[in-house]
């Protein structure tokens, strides 16, 4: 129980004085991402079948491997963004959410810096 | 984690009927929440069997019918009965709603009627607002300015009030407020539609001179950005009011002075 007033308890411990570089980030990698995802299922569609040396020689041109880790880049950013917002809105528990928001950043840049090694290595690895 | 189900003690129980007079044809039922904090008991659905031929049209009027006819026990907030005070703001067939400018005729079948969605209840259809008011306190909704005061009384041109239609207008009802899915689950922290209308209302204010101070107040995780444009505060507004857009507006001069 407790006997702090309405206002004490609503004002807490302020504001933070953030959110909106997040909000803006959420809006800009979603935005860059349509263009960046039909360009991948477009790609994905045309490469079904073909054999590594054949998706080599495709991930090698200039614009491929560009835009590939761009949209890589874009997408897990997203990804983290988005499941930050997911958590915050339904992890209550302060010390699960502060695990899950830690996770969830690690995981997104885990999959990201995985991701960007295996398109370097396989561009240009033997 | 959120709470998806009722806690035990608050699910709703079958309650009884009261019958309609002898004689009466003209029959609608209200089924209505009813929950007394004096008695250890769940929340009931009471049935009111109402003669729609001697009812007004509202269900304010059904209300007061019940109350003066039926139950007197029956306990709802009601003032102006003409949808300017917003005291009789509850769920009305399952919208949030005022209930003196809500037609009896508009709903189908029986009608449902509940409090303030997850509010804690007071008694029947009379939520505990004290949570939304101190957030109201905490935007601080008045003219500030460090200008003195001219000797008249500060003026606003016709284009600078235009701005404030369909802001002033808001009754603090607070049925956007409680139909927000993001105020049942952080409602705690998460300001809520009908205050950040109201924090709005005075940041595009021309007279006031505080609008980087309202704006700092505002940038929160919380405060503001648990907004995620679900809508329902622009649905439910029974002053055909849009929080939804002042929400959005505000965002926007969120990024404007990035």
């Amino acid at each position: 129980m407790s006997l702090r007033s309405d206002l004490g308890r609503v004002r807490g411990l302020g504001s933070a004085n953030e959110g909106t570089s997040h909000w803006w980030a959420q809006r800009v990698t979603a935005i860059a991402l349509i263009p960046l995802s039909l360009w991948f299922i477009y790609s994905a569609v045309t490469l079904v079948g073909i054999d590594r040396a054949g998706f080599k020689v495709w991930l090698n041109a200039p614009g491929s491997i560009l835009l590939m880790t761009l949209f890589v880049i874009a997408l897990f950013y997203h990804m983290q963004l988005g499941l930050q917002v997911v958590i915050e809105d339904y992890v209550h528990n302060e010390r699960n959410k502060i695990v899950s928001l830690v996770l969830n950043k690690l995981v997104a840049i885990f999959f990201a810096v995985s991701s960007i090694i295996a398109l370097i290595k396989v561009a240009f690895g033997g | 984690m959120v709470e998806f189900n009722l806690p035990k003690g608050s699910r709703v129980v079958k309650g009884q009927t009261h019958a309609a007079p002898d004689g009466a044809k003209n029959i609608k039922k209200f089924k209505i929440y009813r929950y007394d904090p004096d008695q250890d008991k769940n929340p009931q659905l009471d049935t009111y069997e109402v003669d729609m031929d001697t009812c007004g049209p509202m269900v304010l009027d059904a209300l007061i019918k019940i109350k003066n006819e039926m139950d007197p026990t029956l306990t709802f907030r009601r003032s102006c009965r003409e949808g300017v005070c917003g005291s009789c703001a509850m769920n009305v067939d399952g919208t949030n709603t005022l209930a003196c400018t809500k037609d009896i005729d508009e709903i189908k079948g029986d009608a449902a009627i509940y409090p303030l969605p997850h509010m804690p209840v007071i008694k029947d259809l009379v939520p505990d607002l004290s949570t939304p008011y101190a957030q109201y306190t905490s935007i601080q909704p008045w003219v500030q300015a460090d200008t003195p005061a001219p000797g008249g009384e500060r003026l606003q041109s016709p284009e600078d009030r235009e701005k404030l239609d369909g802001l002033w207008e808001c009754v603090l009802c607070f049925c956007c407020q409680t139909s927000c899915p993001s105020y049942w689950w952080n409602g705690d922290r998460y300001l809520g539609p009908a205050i950040l209308l109201q924090a709005y209302r005075w940041i595009v204010d021309s007279r006031d001179e505080k609008t980087g101070d309202r704006l700092d107040n505002l940038e929160d995780p919380f405060r503001l950005y648990r907004c995620h444009t679900i809508l329902n505060c622009t649905n439910t507004c029974p002053k055909s009011l849009n929080p939804a857009l002042a929400i959005a507006e505000t965002k926007k001069m969120m990024v404007e002075r990035m």
